[in-house]
C-alpha cells in the first residue's frame, strides 16, 4: 500500500522517500543516471574552485586565490539563502541583514580587541575578541536570534507580504548602522589585523581561502543532511503544499521559522567570514541591493539545487570581474542576462548543465 | 518657537506623504489589478526626473518639463510592460522580483551611461519660489505648500476616476476578479498597459516634482520605492484608501520622528549622544511601526485581497 502511493505520487516527498529506500526500481536507474551528469558537473565545479586557487598560490597570483575566496563565501551566504527560498519557498528580500550583521560582528569585535576596550562594561564586562572561533559563534548566535524575531513577525504573512516586509526589516537594520555613529555609521568600520585562528596562520591567503572552503562544504553538507531528514520532507511539503502538511499534523509555522534561523545564521557565518577576508565592514553589505544579488546568485545557479547558489556565485563574481574590467556600466550587462535568464531558463545555469532537479 | 517648528514639520510630513501617495498608488495598484511586485516602480520615479530636468533645462519652462516627466515615465511604463512585464503575470512572486531587479539595473546603470553620475540641476519655477506666512508666524516654502496641493488634487483625480468612470470601473472589476472581466469581453492586455502606464506616470510626476525640491540623480528612486513599499504593506496591499492613509501616516511619522526624537533624547542624555541615538531610532521608526501594525493585522490596515 505505502509503495503504491510512492509511485503513483509524483511528489518530491515521495520520490525523497523511494530515493533513500530505493524500493522502486524505475526510479532508482532513474537517479543513477542522472547521477552520472549532474554528479560530474558538481564534482568538478567543487574540484575547480579547491584546486585553482592552490595553484594559483604556488604560481604567486595572490589575487586570484582572494577572488577564489570572495566566490567561496558569497557563495556560502547564497547556500543559506537557497534554504530559505529554494527549499522552503520564503522569499526572503532581506538576507543581506544577516550578512551584514556577521560582519559587523567580526569588525566591532577586532575594534574592541584593537582599543583594548570593552564592548560593553555594565551589567557585565564583555571584552572585544580577536578570535575567529568567538566571531563565528557570536556571529551564528546573533543572527539566529535576529532571524528567530524577524521570522516570527514575517512568517505570519506570505507572498508579497512577506517578500516586503523581510526588505523592510532589512532596511531597518540598514539605516541604523548607517546613522550609528560608534561603529563608523556610513563609512563602515575598518579591521587592521585580520582576527585570528588557534593552530593555522589565517592572514595567509591560501589557509585563509581553505577555512572558507570548508566553511562552505559544510554549510552544504548541512544542507544537503537537514533536507533529507524528515524535517527536510516536512519543509518541502511546506512549500509545496502547507494545507496538506497540516492535514498531516505538522504545523508549518515552526518549520519553516526554524528553517529560516538556520539560513540566516549560515548566511551570518558567511558575513562573518567575508568582513576578515576585506579588513573592512560598511553598511554595503546590509543594503537591499545586496540582498537582490544574493537573490539573484540564487536563480542564477538554479533556485532548490544543493549547488546551484555555488554555480550562481561563481558566474557572479567572475561576470563581475571581467564586465567590470571592461565596462564600469557592468551592471547594466548583469540585468540583461538576468532578465534572460528569469525570462527564458527558469532553472538556471545548472539546469542547462546539470539536467533539472526530480521534481521540478 | 516649538508651535512654529511643530506646524512646519506637520507640513513637511504631509507633503512627503502626498509625495509617497504618487507612488504607492502605483504600486498598489499594479499589485491589485495584476498581481504583480514591481521593484522597478522607482526607475519610473527617476525617469519623470531626468526628463523634467532635462526638458525644463533646454525650453526654460518647468510646466512643459513637468509634462515631459509624465509623458516619458508612463511611455516608458508602457514599453516596459509589452517587452517584459506581461510575460511575468503568471510568473511566482519571486521571478518577478527578479526580471523588475534587472530592470533596475538596467535603468539605473543605463542612466548613469547616457547622463553620467553627477546629479542634474532642477528648481522651482520662479513664481513657485519664496515664502508664505501660514498662521503661528510660520514662513513655509510655497513650492511645498503647491505639492502638498497638487498631492491632494490627484487623490482625488484619482478617486474620481476610480470610482466614476469607465476605466475606473474596469480596474475595479480586475481587482476583484480577473478571469471575469476578461471573459465579459474587456480587453485585458490593453487594460493592464493602460494601468501599468498610469502608475508609472505617476511615479514620474513625484520623481519630477521632488526632484526640484532635492537632486536629479541615479538611484534617487530606491530610498522612495523602499517607502512606498512599507506604506502600501501598512495600508494593504491593493487598496488605494489604504495607500493614501499609509502615505500621510509614514510621511508624518518619519517627519516628525526626525525633529523630536533628538529633542526628546537630549532630555535625559548629553547632546552628541542624543542626537546619535536619536537620529538611528528615528531612521528605523517607520519599520518599528509597520512591524507592530503587522503583528496584529498581517494584511495591513484596509487589505483589497486575501
Amino acid at each position: 500500500m505505502t509503495n503504491n502511493t510512492s509511485t503513483s505520487n509524483s511528489s518530491s516527498l515521495a520520490n525523497r522517500a523511494s530515493q533513500r529506500t530505493t524500493t522502486d526500481a524505475a526510479l532508482a536507474s532513474k537517479a543513477n543516471s542522472h547521477f552520472d551528469r549532474k554528479g560530474l558537473v558538481q564534482l568538478t565545479l567543487l574540484g575547480l574552485l579547491l584546486l585553482l586557487p592552490v595553484a594559483a598560490y604556488f604560481l604567486g597570483h595572490i589575487y586570484y586565490v582572494n577572488l577564489a575566496s570572495r566566490i567561496t563565501i558569497i557563495a556560502m551566504a547564497a547556500v543559506g539563502l537557497n534554504l530559505a527560498i529554494g527549499y522552503g519557498g520564503m522569499v526572503s528580500f532581506g538576507h543581506a541583514v544577516y550578512f551584514g550583521l556577521g560582519g559587523y560582528v567580526a569588525g566591532i569585535s577586532a575594534f574592541h580587541a584593537f582599543d583594548l576596550t570593552p564592548f560593553m562594561s555594565w551589567p557585565f564586562t564583555v571584552p572585544g575578541s580577536d578570535s575567529m572561533l568567538v566571531v563565528w559563534l557570536v556571529a551564528v548566535l546573533l543572527c539566529a536570534l535576529l532571524a528567530l524575531a524577524i521570522g516570527a513577525i514575517s512568517l505570519r504573512t506570505t507572498g508579497v507580504y512577506f517578500i516586503m516586509i523581510t526588505l523592510a526589516f532589512a532596511q531597518m537594520i540598514y539605516y541604523f548602522a548607517n546613522s550609528w555613529p560608534t561603529y563608523g555609521g556610513q563609512d563602515g568600520l575598518p579591521i587592521y589585523i585580520r582576527n585570528t585562528l588557534p593552530l593555522a596562520d589565517s592572514s595567509n591567503a591560501l589557509t585563509y581561502f581553505l577555512i572558507c572552503f570548508t566553511g562552505l562544504v559544510l554549510a552544504m553538507a548541512i544542507t544537503s543532511r537537514l533536507m533529507k531528514s524528515r524535517f527536510g520532507a516536512a519543509l518541502t511539503m511546506a512549500r509545496l503544499n502547507d494545507v496538506r502538511l497540516a492535514t498531516a499534523g505538522i504545523n508549518p509555522y515552526p518549520i519553516r521559522l526554524v528553517s529560516f534561523v538556520i539560513s540566516a545564521a549560515i548566511t551570518g557565518l558567511a558575513g562573518a567570514l567575508y568582513a576578515d577576508l576585506n579588513g573592512f565592514v560598511s553598511p554595503a553589505m546590509l543594503s537591499w541591493h545586496f540582498s537582490g544579488e544574493l537573490m539573484v546568485i540564487v536563480i542564477l545557479g538554479g533556485v532548490g539545487r544543493l549547488y546551484g547558489p555555488l554555480a550562481g556565485a561563481v558566474l557572479f563574481v567572475m561576470m563581475e570581474t571581467l564586465l567590470g574590467g571592461i565596462t564600469e556600466y557592468w551592471q547594466l550587462f548583469l540585468g540583461l542576462v538576468l532578465l534572460g535568464v528569469v525570462l527564458f531558463a527558469k532553472h538556471g545555469v545548472l539546469g542547462w548543465l546539470a539536467g533539472r532537479e526530480r521534481n521540478e | 518657537m516649538s508651535v512654529t517648528l511643530l506646524i512646519e514639520q506637520l507640513l513637511n510630513g504631509v507633503q512627503l506623504g502626498t509625495m509617497l501617495f504618487l507612488m504607492a498608488s502605483g504600486l498598489t495598484l499594479v499589485f491589485g489589478v495584476m498581481g504583480l511586485i514591481n521593484l522597478a516602480h522607482g526607475s519610473f520615479y527617476m525617469v519623470g526626473a531626468y526628463a523634467t530636468a532635462t526638458v525644463t533645462a533646454s525650453t526654460g519652462s518647468f510646466l512643459l518639463g513637468l509634462g515631459a516627466g509624465i509623458a516619458a515615465a508612463a511611455l516608458v511604463g508602457a514599453l516596459v510592460e509589452l517587452l517584459v512585464i506581461r510575460r511575468l503575470y503568471h510568473r511566482p512572486h519571486l521571478d518577478q522580483v527578479l526580471a523588475t531587479f534587472a530592470l533596475i539595473l538596467i535603468f539605473s546603470e543605463g542612466t548613469r551611461w547616457i547622463f553620467g553620475s553627477s546629479p542634474l540641476w532642477l528648481s522651482p519655477p520662479s513664481w513657485l519660489t519664496g515664502f508664505v506666512t501660514l498662521p503661528g508666524d510660520t514662513r513655509y516654502p510655497i513650492y511645498r505648500l503647491v505639492l502638498i496641493g497638487m498631492g491632494i488634487a490627484i487623490s482625488i483625480a484619482l478617486y474620481l476616476l476610480i470610482s466614476r468612470t469607465r476605466l475606473g470601473m474596469r480596474i475595479r472589476a480586475g481587482e476583484s476578479d480577473r478571469e471575469m472581466i476578461g471573459a465579459l469581453g474587456v480587453n485585458i492586455s490593453k487594460l493592464y498597459t493602460l494601468v501599468f502606464a498610469l502608475g508609472a506616470g505617476l511615479a514620474g510626476l513625484a520623481g519630477a516634482l521632488v526632484g526640484a525640491l532635492q537632486s536629479v540623480q541615479v538611484g534617487m528612486g530606491e530610498p522612495v520605492l523602499i517607502l512606498a513599499f512599507v506604506v502600501i504593506v501598512i495600508g494593504g496591499i491593493g487598496s488605494i484608501k489604504g495607500a493614501l492613509l499609509g502615505a500621510l501616516l509614514v510621511g508624518i511619522v518619519d517627519t516628525l520622528g526626525r525633529v523630536y526624537l533628538p529633542i526628546f533624547f537630549q532630555a535625559f542624555m548629553p547632546p552628541s549622544e542624543a542626537t546619535g541615538v536619536g537620529s538611528a531610532l528615528a531612521a528605523m521608526l517607520i519599520y518599528i511601526l509597520m512591524a507592530v501594525i503587522l503583528a496584529f493585522k498581517p494584511k495591513g490596515l484596509f487589505s483589497a485581497h486575501d
